[in-house]
């Protein structure tokens, strides 16, 4: 646990980063800090690693106030990841990761060992390991550092930026990735990012900081969506707010109806048959979707389906009925909204079509959550 | 001037040769290595605090400027050296290595960037630890090749210490002037020439295989 207790930083100039900064860290969650450019992001997540300290108030790490520690130790207890990799360009990727390690005292040979297991866990190949970083990409420097920050496995993880210089298909995968981690290695995770989706798609808990270094408020992500503490929060939290509030809540209120399902390279005849409201899905043999029919495309068909002529898809909207578990409540809108035929596909597990559902069915199972109490109105 | 058939006076001077040789050697790779090793503090220093930088840099710049000759005949004055004594040359050598090597140290270490320092410094390095193994690798091409300037530079301005009485391989060009022997002095440059090059050869060499990062990003185009 990180207790934040009255901190605050007042640069030699003059400039107050930090002003008056109370916040419990929990353990084995993800905590972000998010905000405008220079609210003082950067000088919070330093001052738990003694790397700048404040001027005022103090910090507890799992209880014991940080200013007792001898800097240098206390970090390598402190897994950090800095914006840009800032890999060792000298070093190879394995040594890169094998650095904290080396400095705790393991011999070389154990700690390359170490470096491969997390390179392996991040998702690298082995091959990159003898390569220099300048010779990766940025995605994969981003997954260097993550590797080089977890490998002496330090209880928590410090995170400014990590994944801002990329691209967002690998973005969305580098936080796919952090979140899968996660999960197995139970960190305490403070990350920093001015980006508000990320916070909300990562965090466990947000804490908003506006400029001047004032924490604006400090919530769960669906809190935060639902219920704004003021105008600075909800403008920062963006457009669209009721509509992301929905990522936040499972859809296995959401009855799955029965859909109309035709095989490829099927007889055409037998396809207009089953058609429902004027469509149908197409699946392959393992009943996988690959896209609709509706008259007008079937009668340009000529004998049997042809998997080649189908109107694509929405997005797929996944149920475990074993299970019982769900997407989202966005997940099932997105997926009724984005489907040509106005019904979403619902898919198991395998990605085999199970059903569709409808915004109809999706509005209703919400009114059923906002009724419950479940969905703060 | 007579140039001879070279062999018979090189077959009996050998042994001097080798001698003003080994003492040409000795007389100016000394004071680059002192050199050196007094850079690498002072263009920490540089690097680090804008007020030794803003004294350092053009008090280098300075010195460099400092004509041998002048220098070799102030040092004695300064140092109370009598007037043959090796410090002569010596003193003035090292005082130019550092001339040409602060700045490069400073510059190539201030070109280290930010996030690396940083990185090194939040996973638990102590500084003089991060020093000699982050950031100063980073610096040793730049270094390496402010090194092979001073070194060159260094051997040629040996052989003007034969005019302050210092031995060496220069002491055999004046001599070579006196006696009006051609063998003599034509051997003599060759030598220095010759040994500059194979010692440039030699740090260009090692300070490739000392930093195989270098080869491996230029490899990809990338740049650091
Ligand atoms: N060393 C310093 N000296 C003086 N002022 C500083 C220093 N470092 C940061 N500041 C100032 O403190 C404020 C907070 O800086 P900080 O780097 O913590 O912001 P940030 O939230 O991380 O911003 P960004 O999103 O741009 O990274 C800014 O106004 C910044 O200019
Ligand atoms: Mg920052």
């Amino acid at each position: 646990m990180i207790e934040f207790r009255d901190v605050t930083k007042q640069y030699p100039d003059g400039t107050v980063a930090v002003d008056g900064l109370d916040l419990t860290v929990e353990d084995g969650k993800i905590t972000v800090f998010v905000g405008p450019s220079g609210c003082g992001k950067t000088t919070s997540l330093r001052m738990i690693n003694r790397m700048i300290d404040p001027t005022g108030g103090s910090i507890l790490l799992d209880g014991k106030d940080i200013r007792e520690s001898d800097p240098p130790l206390l970090r390598r207890g402190i897994g950090y990841v800095i914006q840009h990799a800032g890999l060792f360009p000298h070093r190879t990727v394995l040594d890169n990761v094998a650095t904290v390690p080396l400095l705790t005292g393991a011999g070389k040979r154990a700690a390359r060992a170490r470096a491969a297991e997390l390179l392996e866990l991040v998702g690298l190949p082995q091959e990159v390991a003898r390569r220099y970083p300048p010779q990766l990409s940025g995605g994969q420097q981003q997954r260097v550092g993550v590797a080089r920050a977890l490998a002496a496995d330090p209880p928590v993880l410090l995170m400014d930026e990590p994944f801002s210089a990329v691209d967002p298909v690998v973005r969305d995968d580098l936080q796919q990735q952090l979140l899968r981690l996660q999960s197995e290695l139970d960190k305490t995770i403070v990350f920093v990012t001015h980006d508000i989706d990320e916070a909300i798609k990562i965090g466990d808990r947000v804490a908003v900081f506006r400029v001047g270094g004032r924490l604006a408020q400090y919530d769960t992500p669906s809190a935060l969506l639902a219920k704004p503490a003021d105008d600075f929060v909800s403008s920062f939290v963006g457009r669209d707010r009721g509509y992301r509030a929905l990522g936040f809540l499972t859809a296995t209120g959401v009855p799955v109806a029965p859909v109309a399902t035709v095989p490829a390279g099927g007889e055409v005849a037998r396809a207009r048959e089953a058609l429902v409201d004027g469509w149908a899905v197409v699946v392959d043999e393992e009943r996988r979707p690959l896209g609709w029919v509706s008259a007008e495309t079937l009668s340009q068909m000529d004998g049997s389906v042809d998997a080649e002529q189908l109107v694509s898809g929405g997005s797929l909207f996944e149920v475990d009925s074993t299970a019982g578990t769900a997407g989202s409540l966005r997940n099932a809108l997105d997926a009724a909204l984005s489907s040509p035929a106005a019904v979403g596909i619902a898919v198991d597990g395998r990605g085999a079509v199970v059903g569709g559902v409808t915004a109809q069915t999706v509005l209703a199972a919400l009114a059923d959550a906002r009724r419950s109490g479940e969905v703060p109105g | 001037m007579n140039i001879d058939w070279p062999w018979p006076w090189l077959e009996r001077n050998l042994d001097d040769i080798a001698e003003a040789t080994g003492e040409h050697l000795f007389l100016a790779l000394l004071p680059v290595l002192v050199g050196l090793a007094v850079s690498v503090p002072l263009g920490w220093a540089a690097s680090r605090w804008r007020v030794a930088r803003g004294i350092l840099v053009p008090l280098a710049g300075v010195l460099y400027t400092i004509p041998s000759l002048a220098l070799i005949t102030l040092v004695p004055l300064a140092l109370g050296t009598r007037i043959i004594d090796p410090l002569n040359v010596q003193v003035p050598l090292a005082i130019y290595t550092i001339a040409l090597l602060v700045r490069s140290v400073s510059d190539a270490l201030a070109a280290v960037p930010r996030e690396v320092t940083a990185a090194a410094t939040a996973l638990g390095y102590r500084p003089v630890h991060q020093f000699l193994t982050v950031e100063l690798p980073l610096a040793v091409p730049v270094i390496v090749a402010g090194l092979r300037v001073a070194v060159v530079s260094a051997m040629s301005l040996t052989a003007v210490g034969a005019l302050v009485g210092i031995g060496g391989l220069g002491q055999l060009i004046t001599e070579g002037f006196l006696r009006n022997n051609g063998v003599e002095l034509v051997v003599a440059i060759a030598l220095i020439v010759v040994l500059a090059l194979v010692i440039d050869a030699l740090l260009l060499l090692v300070g490739r295989a000392v930093t195989p990062w270098v080869r491996a990003q230029r490899g990809t185009g990338a740049s650091a």
